[in-house]
């Protein structure tokens, strides 16, 4: 296994985010049906991430970071456990949960900066995916805190394109259903 | 056996038993118009798409069994969106069926295609898109299970013109595992513990209330509710929702609270020390200002779905159940509060000092609305099934009607659909035709679905509209009379155009007329001898009528508004 990351000096600012890891059928709309709940009841969805779960077809899982302040979450997991196609709702408590999120960046280079560029790679575990003359991508695959950190490392580096995938997450050990 | 997609929905739908179909052909669901003429199943030809929704509406709160409606693809489907809007509020099982496009049309904006699912999204229990011929049978049973069980509500099945055409083998699911709902559990447990919490709540409370909502009727409580309430002496208030839940005649039943509710109802939730909510969801109706509502409560919540505890109001107590299981735990437990003497009396005293209240019409007229509602109230046979549309002549008809039994009362209430009272009553008496069905309707709401009875009479099907006529969109008048210094803006309709005589003869309908009292009996007393033909009375009602009591929006129940006469003011 590789070594965890370096992840970063500076905290984030506290937001009281909640992961809910749904599996839902993998029917046509379903996305669709999640997003207008959280749209018209006023939930506010931090990030959102789908993939078929389990190697099966029947199935996809859902991974929603959402913002606990814009709605009790009570009622949030309430109002999803309504939608017939939405089979369990775990709740991930952030210290019960394995998470991670991918980022990718694509900065432009030249003779006087590259050398910095890979330095910030290696010192935040970021891997070089692919490099011309012009430019440097970097992949980094790790907690959304080692994502925060080098995305702020980055921020001293003029034009680049960056994107985050949004977070998946499991249950650590212990996973609580609860609907 | 080989079926085509169109036959296969019309013997679904038999197999679901349905009686009846509200519903108007058009291009894309033609195919399945050609199996109805071989079919058991009943055919309503409407003459608008809206009219079918409210009809199904009607029928399946005068029934408890599922409507079913039935409607082409486009604006056919977008015609029926308020009543699934509607019944998505309330909690009525409909079924909706709406053509489609064929399959390889579809998002190509072919003629008359529209996303229906798309848009019913957000107002539908669920909804179905087919993809073949072959899951028609599942779909169908589905949607009858999902708008049956759990919260009711209403379910959409939209069926592309190509699959309806294409063949299957007939099969039927037999069991719900057939039905493939993985994410569907209706089925709820009573948590032994909540029973045991909410049991200790009663046994400690002096002032309770049994906050009935429409949860009540829905899972058939009514006995229970009888039955619990007597034995324990509780006062009971029935929501809009609830109306016919537990006798109106009944000593211990304070009436409506809310809004426009009874002084004694709205008080007694406020100044209880404990709300049992019995399928009630604390509407904004209900409460008022929420921070002030029933503030010294603590509250036991029932409820089939658990989204609505502590959505608005934090409860105490949770029971995910329905009312009448949880009013047989109660029971069975003997769940007992304390002495309730002085809660009583003081409840005797607000409803002796504010008992609901109008000024008697002169004999010359014009009509006082809420004596119109009695009127016909005390001239109608029992079991009356009363329907009404939305604004004041809703009001009135919900707090001057007397109900005494479920399935009575068939009403718009989370939505507030005008023109639903007209199709609804139509479809209650589809439903229960050895039913006197009355509409009290407004002359707003009137116009807005009164074609309707041109289908009521061509179906054969007699009922009875009362349009309490004001000549104005009465509660919009209400509220500028009240809040906005009387500047009318846009809310009067004139008492005599239309001429509600004329138009309900050119619908084929028998049209009277009420300007005073001695005529307000004769129309009544003729519109009860017409039992083959729908019957119309226009009555001329005061336009400057209003109703009361009132508790403004936004203000506490507190500052609930009687009657001026009441107050000791002129009217």
């Amino acid at each position: 296994m590789t070594p965890e990351p370096f992840l970063g000096t500076t905290e984030v600012a506290p937001v009281r985010h909640h992961i809910l890891s749904v599996l839902v059928e993998n029917k046509a709309g379903v996305l669709a049906r999640i997003a207008g709940l959280f749209a018209r009841r006023g939930f506010n969805i931090y990030s959102l991430a789908v993939a078929p779960a389990e190697g099966n077809a029947r199935f996809s899982r859902v991974t929603i970071v959402v913002d606990a302040e814009s709605a009790p979450l009570e009622q949030i997991v309430g109002q999803l456990d309504k939608l017939v196609n939405v089979v369990a709702i775990t709740d991930l408590a952030p210290h019960d949960a394995l998470e991670r999120e991918l980022l990718l960046a694509t900065l432009s280079v030249d003779d006087a900066n590259r050398a910095a560029v890979l330095d910030v790679a290696a010192n935040t575990g970021a891997s070089i995916v692919d490099v011309n003359g012009a430019s440097v991508t970097v992949m980094l695959a790790g907690t959304p805190k080692a994502c925060d950190a080098l995305e702020r490392a980055l921020e001293s580096f003029a034009d680049v394109e960056l994107q985050r995938t949004g977070r998946v997450a499991l249950p650590r050990l212990v996973q609580t259903a609860i609907a | 056996m080989q079926l085509t997609g169109a036959q296969a929905l019309i013997k679904s739908l038999e197999r679901e038993g349905v009686d009846t179909i509200f519903g108007l052909p058009g291009g894309a669901i033609l195919p399945v118009y050609d199996p109805i003429l071989d079919s058991s199943i009943r055919h309503i030809l409407v003459r608008h798409e809206q009219g079918a929704g409210h009809m199904a509406e009607g029928y399946a709160l005068a029934t408890g069994r599922p409507g079913v409606a039935m409607v082409t693809s486009g604006p056919g489907a977008t015609n029926i969106v308020t009543p699934i809007g509607n019944a998505h509020m309330d909690s009525t099982p409909l079924i909706v069926i709406t053509g489609q496009v064929a399959t390889a049309a579809i998002g190509s904006d072919a003629f008359q295609e529209c996303d229906i699912t798309g848009i019913t999204m957000g107002i539908t229990k669920h909804n179905f898109l087919i993809q073949s011929a072959h899951e028609i049978p599942r779909v169908v049973a589905s949607a009858f299970y999902l708008a049956t069980t759990g919260r009711p509500g209403p379910v959409l099945i939209d069926l592309p013109k190509d699959i309806s055409q294409s063949k299957m083998e007939w099969w039927y699911p037999e069991t719900i595992e057939e039905l493939d709902l993985p994410g569907y559990h209706p089925e709820v447990d009573l948590n032994g513990a909540a029973v045991a919490r909410a049991v200790e709540l009663i046994s400690l409370s002096e002032r309770p209330v049994l906050y009935v909502g429409g949860g009540a009727l829905k899972s058939h409580a009514h006995e229970e509710l009888i039955a619990f309430a007597e034995r324990t002496k509780m006062p009971v208030v029935t929501t809009l929702m609830a109306r016919g839940a537990f006798p109106d005649s009944h000593d211990q039943h304070l009436g409506m609270p809310g809004m426009h509710g009874v002084y004694s109802a709205v008080t007694a939730l406020q100044k209880a020390d404990l709300l049992i909510a019995l399928g009630a969801r604390f509407d904004d109706r209900v409460t008022g200002q929420l921070s002030s509502f029933a503030a010294g409560a603590k509250i036991i919540h029932v409820d089939i779905d658990r989204a609505e505890f502590n959505k608005v109001r934090r409860a105490d107590v949770t029971l995910l159940t329905n009312v009448a299981l949880a009013l047989r735990a109660f029971e069975a437990a003997m769940a007992t509060p304390q002495n309730l003497d002085v809660w009583w009396k003081e409840i005797r005293t607000w409803q002796e000092r504010y008992p609901l209240f109008y000024e008697e019409p002169t004999a010359e007229g014009p009509l006082r609305p809420q004596h119109v509602v009695e009127a016909i109230a005390r001239a109608a046979a029992p079991g009356t099934i009363v329907a009404a549309g939305v604004g004041q002549h809703q009001m009135w008809a919900s707090q001057y009607w007397p109900f005494e039994e479920p399935g009575t009362w068939v009403n718009s209430g989370g939505a507030g659909t005008m023109g639903f009272g007209v199709p609804a009553a139509i479809g209650a008496k589809v439903g229960r035709p050895d039913r006197v069905v009355w509409c009290i309707d407004g002359d707003g709401c009137f116009q807005m679905t009164a074609q309707e009875l041109v289908t009521a009479r061509a179906e054969g099907i007699p009922i009875k509209v009362a349009i309490l006529n004001n000549a104005y969109l009465g509660m919009v008048r209400q509220w500028q009379e009240m809040f906005y210094e009387e500047r009318y803006s846009e809310v009067y309709l004139s008492a005599d155009l239309p001429d509600y005589v004329k138009w309900a003869e050119a619908m084929g309908c028998v049209g009277l007329r009420a300007h005073n009292l001695k005529e307000m009996h004769e129309v009544i007393a003729i519109a009860n001898s017409i039992n083959d033909v729908p019957v119309v009375i226009d009555f001329r009602t005061d336009s400057a009528e209003k109703v009361y009591p009132m508790v403004a929006t936004g203000t506490s129940n507190d500052d609930i508004i009687v009657h001026p006469i009441q107050r000791g003011e002129a009217p």
